[in-house]
This record gives structure tokens, sequence and C-alpha cells, in this order.
């Protein structure tokens, strides 16, 4: 690897991250703080019947969330089932029950994880009108959340943390379309297609017919990158040469998928009118997001197995285009947010380098995390990391003048307890419970021995952490893993935002204590590396043991 | 106001928003960005087809086999990657093999591979690069390393009676760099090297 093609990559994402920082940063603050509302947004109010002027306690605002999000579920189930009579639907038949269930709960959720192959199950009504919808939707939602988090602890002794409806429109109106919309055009401008041509055929130079998909790719591209989604149009995703032609609309596409939760801790630290705080949320995240980078990258240059040995390269399940580097950058920001986008396939990655980017969600996906969830699961950590710091120095555990008392602190446990709870339970179900494995080894999995455990808990981690990434040789169109992995994506998602808003709420019916000498600072170069080290820790501590049965051991022996 | 009763007023004030923002973001958002490709840019977002004799051959963007019916390499044409996507390239089937990387599969895979290759372009199996015996991500990939484009130059010349010389002089005129010089990987698009190789031909 030399620098110009290991380095100068991540160099290039790196400045434009930086370029953006302050620029989006300030533009989401204003955006969810401003009083104003434009004359398009009053409109749509008027239509729908939201007072966007109210304000909403923590119990309301989820009641909203969890109502707009059944509703979502709901209507993706329904536009998949009646997929027959839709136009625009490639004479696709209608979708199956226990799959179109998986699919809604997926893209909902921010997942995006798909049991199908999409050139031979979804139309383009499907596509564009169900699930790219829920790609914009699904990011606004999560984006709501974060920002009602933050203003719980910027507030003073407040029963409320804004208006969820407002919040959601403003993320789609003033952030997510606007950017989807820019990112579509540069995306066709590399050559992602955007058509409604459906499949034609070619005659090849050798006399053969090949057949050519269509669709409306770009479009839906976009906001699956920027919304950190990461649902493909196609089975390849963004290995396509449709939805990712170049070398550099797989960067562009990195950037995408960076750039909101990249950019949240700026928006964060002036929201509660202290940026130093936003650095640290930043420091932590981009400590951890580098570490992992590297890992990943020389985990797959260093070609261990025996694959990759014999071949000469891990290329197997790689483009030639994007090369390793290219390819495991991807993986590595795929993973790291809750994107789930990839440009080679994890399955056939060597051990180890398999192994990273299960770790990445693993640790909450929080470096920088999806849109929205990932600033919220890093200020959860932050919180615990102030708890764990008084404890151990003896103070009052207390974040941005905010105390941690017993309930909080429960609040945060429950946070950081119900992904692992999720991934293992899932995972150990399915090899405890005879019948269930019988189904496991017998249909789903794909590569035998060691590998085999790895797709499956690839499969819970990816679900539980709304990643949607896949170890995809298994095979998960079953009766028992789009029930599993439909219930464990929903709980997965809704379950911490259930905890988060409570903590919201909790925090904004609290004064601001006055920082003395004896508070602990937060944003101090210490306090980072404890911030990393509580997010580490926490994850290796759970997780060790299953990935010593799995990918651990195939990568030793 | 009771809670059931806040959660139904909720529910159908989801309905509202859900269903005005499917028309704004599942129609009106993917219809104007159509209009606009098609408009401004109708050969990129129609995926590149190129035409020969008023033929479509293929897309730019997409790789294609050059074998015969039973998946024999055909000697007369540059070979592209080998493909999981259906029975070869099939663009209605994209997707990898997903071999694991200890799977005994992929490791007899790739030695079934290696013999063929070597033989036809009588070279020796160490020789051969990676690109050759593994199986693409997409299983479209329409490229090759220039290293394995160059490894089959001297048959095709041999083939089609050209100057070893010019056939390499083809693959690096159709060899693409990185894109700035430092993304991504050296490629050769075989379809437009072969179409090329065609033209010399003629």
């Amino acid at each position: 690897m030399t620098f110009a093609s290991g380095v100068l990559p991540i160099l290039t994402v790196v400045v434009v991250l930086v370029l953006l920082y302050r620029p989006l940063g300030d533009h989401m603050a204003r955006t969810f703080t401003g009083a104003r509302h434009l004359r398009v947004e009053r409109a749509f109010y008027r239509v729908v019947g939201v007072n966007p002027d109210s304000h909403q306690s923590w119990r309301s605002y989820l009641t909203s969330v969890l109502a707009f999000s059944t509703v979502g579920v709901l209507l993706v189930y329904l536009l998949q089932r009646t997929q027959a009579l839709l136009p625009y639907s490639l004479e696709l038949g209608s979708v199956p029950e226990g799959l179109a269930f998986n699919t809604a709960a997926s893209f909902v959720t921010n997942t995006n994880w798909q049991s199908y192959s999409p050139e031979a199950t979804m139309g383009y009504a499907v596509q564009a009108g169900g699930l790219a919808v829920q790609n914009f939707i699904s990011a606004a939602v999560g984006l709501a959340v974060a920002v009602a988090f933050v203003r719980g602890l910027a507030a003073r002794r407040s029963a409320t943390l804004g208006n969820f409806w407002v919040d959601l429109t403003r993320a789609l109106l003033r952030i997510l379309l606007p950017g989807a919309a820019l990112a579509a055009v540069l995306l066709v401008a590399g050559g992602v297609v955007q058509n409604v041509n459906g499949f034609s055929t070619v005659i090849t130079l050798t006399g053969a017919e090949q057949v050519v998909p269509g669709g409306p790719v770009a479009s839906q591209e976009a906001i699956k990158m920027l919304g950190t989604n990461g649902g493909g149009f196609f089975n390849a995703n963004s290995a396509h040469p449709f939805e990712n032609p170049s070398p550099w609309t797989s960067v562009l596409q990195i950037i995408l998928m960076l750039a909101i939760p990249f950019s949240l801790p700026r928006t964060f630290g002036t929201v509660v009118g202290q940026r130093r705080q936003g650095y640290a949320i930043l420091g932590a995240m981009a400590v951890i997001f580098l570490l992992s980078l590297t890992a990943v990258t020389l985990a797959e240059l260093g070609a261990r197995g025996s694959a990759s040995q014999s071949a000469g390269s891990a290329m197997e399940g790689k483009e030639q285009r994007f090369g390793i580097v290219g390819s495991t950058l991807f993986a590595s920001v795929s993973t790291l947010t809750s994107t789930g986008a990839v440009n080679s396939m994890h399955d056939s990655y060597t051990a180890f380098g398999g192994m990273l980017p299960m770790i990445n969600m693993m640790l909450g996906e929080v470096a920088p995390g999806g849109v929205g969830s990932g600033l919220y699961g890093m200020l959860i950590l932050a919180v615990v990391t102030v708890f764990i710091s008084g404890l151990l120095v003896g103070r009052t555990p207390e974040y941005l003048g905010k105390r941690i008392g017993g309930r909080e602190m429960k609040l945060a446990s429950f946070y950081i307890l119900s992904m692992p709870i999720l991934v293992l339970t899932g995972t150990a179900l399915s090899f405890a419970v005879p019948a269930l494995r019988a189904d496991i080894e017998g249909t789903s999995i794909l590569n035998p021995g060691l590998h085999g455990l790895s797709e499956v808990l690839y499969a819970f981690t990816s679900a539980a952490n709304n990643n949607g990434s896949a170890f995809a040789g298994l095979t998960a169109n079953t009766p028992w893993l789009n029930t599993a992995l439909g219930v464990t994506m929903l709980l997965g998602r809704f379950l911490p935002m259930v905890f988060v808003l409570a903590l919201a709420g909790s925090f904004a019916a609290q004064d601001r204590v006055p920082s003395t000498a004896g508070t602990l600072p937060t944003d101090r170069v210490q306090s980072i590396t404890l911030l990393v080290g509580v997010t580490v820790v926490v994850a290796a501590l759970t997780f060790f043991p299953v990935l010593a049965l799995g990918p651990l051991a195939e990568g030793l022996l | 106001m009771s809670s059931s009763r806040n959660t139904v007023r909720q529910l159908s004030t989801a309905v509202r928003v859900l269903v005005v923002l499917t028309l704004l973001l599942g129609v009106a958002y993917p219809l104007a960005i159509t209009s606009l490709a098609q408009v401004a840019m109708k050969d990129r977002a129609d995926g590149q087809i190129i035409v020969l004799n008023g033929v479509d051959v293929g897309s730019a963007l997409i790789g294609q086999d050059f074998t015969d019916d039973a998946g024999e390499a055909l000697p007369e044409w540059f070979q592209s990657r080998p493909s999981a996507a259906g029975t070869g390239y099939d663009g209605a089937s994209s997707g990898g093999s997903n071999l694991g990387p200890e799977n005994p599969d992929l490791l007899a895979a790739i030695d079934d591979r290696r013999a063929p290759i070597a033989q036809l372009e009588g070279v020796d199996p160490s020789a051969i690069p990676a690109d050759a015996l593994t199986a693409s991500a997409s299983g479209l990939d329409p490229h090759i390393s220039p290293d394995y484009a160059l490894l089959q130059a001297p048959r095709i010349a041999a083939e089609r009676g050209l100057e070893e010389g010019d056939v390499e002089a083809l693959v690096e005129a159709n060899t693409q760099g990185p894109d700035l010089g430092y993304l991504g990987e050296s490629t050769v698009n075989v379809l437009k090297l072969n179409i090329a190789l065609a033209q010399l031909d003629t």
C-alpha cells in the first residue's frame, strides 16, 4: 500500500468532513431552534392539521414517534402485499407476508436489512413509494429524537421537548430533501442510472442475450446514503455498477454517509451553548473511527486466510475498480454509521477483516453512528462515562449541569443493555432450540463450520443495531429469520428511543447545576479518552465470548 | 385529554402526514430527478448503452462474459472476471459468491479457475493475478486489472493473427488509471477493449 492509494482517499474524506462540520452543524442547529416557519411548512401544517407552535412532553413526543412509525410499517407492508396491482411493478407479484413484515420493519427502523433480492422482488412503485420514502422518514425520525434529547440537556425546568411534527418536517424539508436532490444529480453525473426502463435485453459481442436492469436508482441511492439507510436498489447494493459506477462515486457515497452524523456534534454543542462539548463528542467518535478504519484495511491487505493466500489477494467479493482499500474504507464507514450499504461482500472477507465490521456495530453505532441515533447513542455513553468517573473520584456525577441520579442512570443502563440482549438472545435461540437450529443449519447458513455461526451472529448484530449489512450468504428469507430479525429491528430501534426520550424528559425538568471547582469537566482530552474507553470496554465485555466462538476462532485456527 | 384519545389523535395525524410525505418524497421527488436526468444526462441516466451497427450490445458499466454455451472461454476475446451473478453476468441477478475465507468450495473454485487459465494463456499458474481467480461483489464487474489484460494479450494476438505489440498497445489505450490519480485501482473495461479489438480486425 502506498501513501497515495492508502492514505489519500481517507484524507480526502476527512478534509471534506472538516469543511462541512461548521456550516452543516450550524445549519442543523438553526433548523431545529429557529422560531420561524417557512411558507411551505405552514401550508403543510395546515393540510395535516398540526399546530406547529405547540410543545410536547416527552411522553407525547414519544407517542408521536411510535404512532408515526406504526403507520409507516403498515403502509410499507400494504404496498408490498398489493404490489401486483401497482403500476411500474415489472410484473413482479405481491410479496409474501413474512418477507413483507420483515421489509416493512427493516425500512421503518432505518435498518434496510434485505431478506430478498430486489431485482426479483420489488418493483419501482414499492421501491420509490414505500422504501425510499422510509429512507427519508426514518432518518428524519432519528434526527428528531436526537434533537429532542439535546433540547432536554439544554433546557431548564421545562416540561416539554419541542414538537415532533415540526422537527420531522424541518428535518425533511431543510436538510434531507435538498441534500438528497443535490446528491442524486451528482450521482447521475457519475453514471448512476435514473430511468423507468425496466429490464431491457442486449445482444452481446458473442451473440448471447444479456439482461440490463433499469430503475429510478440515483434518487434512491442519494437518500440511502445521506440517511444512513443502506438498502440497495439492486441485490449487489453499492457494488452494482449502476448504483456505484466509479471510485469517485464511491467516495461521494462515503461522504454522504458521514456528513450528517459527523456534523451533529456541532449542532449539539451549539444548541447547549458549549461548542467545546461538541468537539469532545466529535473527538471520541473520530478516534474510534480512525482506529477501526485502519484495522479493517490492514486485515484485508494482510490477506490472511486460505482463500486469499491461494488467490494472492483478498479479491473474492470485491470490485476491481474499488480494490482492497476502496472496499475496506466503505465497509468501515458503512458499519460505523448505521448504514449497512456494501460495495464488497463482507461474507468473503478474511476472518478478522469480517469480524471488524461486526465489532463496529457491536460498539452500538456511535462512531459516528446513524443519522441522529449516533449522536444520542454517544451522549448516553457520555452520561455513563460521567457516572463511572464520578464513582472513581468520589464526585456527584453531572453532565452539562444535569445531575445523573438513580432514575437517569437506570434509563441509561436500559439503553446500553437493550442492544446486546437482542443480539445474544436472537443468536442463542437460533442455535439452542433444536427445530430452529435445524432450519438455520439446513436452510439459512451458506458457509460451513465457524463461519456459519458468524453469519447468524452478524445478522442479529446488524438487525439490533439497525445497520442492515449482512454476511449475505445467509438465507434470511425463512419464517424464523424474517420474524426474529423483524422483531429485533423494531425493538432495537424503538426501545432505545423510549429510554432516550424518557431521559430527555428527566433532564429537561431539572434546573442546571452551576459548575464549580468540584465539577468533573467533560470537554478535556482525559474525558474523551475515558469516553472512548467506556465505549470499547462495554462492547468488549459483552461480545468477546461470542466473537471467540466465531470469527476469532476462524482467524486464529 | 386522556392518553388513549391522544394516541388516536396522533395516529390520525400520522396517517395524514404520511400520505402527504409519500406524495412528495415517493412520487414528486423521484419524478423530478428522473425528468431532470432524462433531459440533461440521458445517456448516463439510461446506463450508457453501447450501440454497434444499430444493435444494443451492452452497457459500458455492466460486465459480460466471453464464453461459449458451455462456459468455456472463447480464445479470440479478452476474458472477464469469474461471476457469481446467476450463471454468469446475469443482469437480473447481481451478487457475489459470499463464500467464506476458509470455505473448501471457494478454495476448490479458485483452483478450478487457475488451471484452465494457465493452460489457455500458456503461463505459470503462479503468474495469474487475483482478479482472474476471484468472483467480484456484483457479479457484473466490467473491469479486469491491467495485469490480467496484458497476460491475455499474446493469446489474443495469436488467435487473431495480430502483432502482440498492437494488442498490448490496445490494452494500454483502454487502461484507466485511478480517479484523480489516487482513488481506486487501475482498470481495463473488458467490453470496451473487446469492441476496440473487433474494430482493429476490420
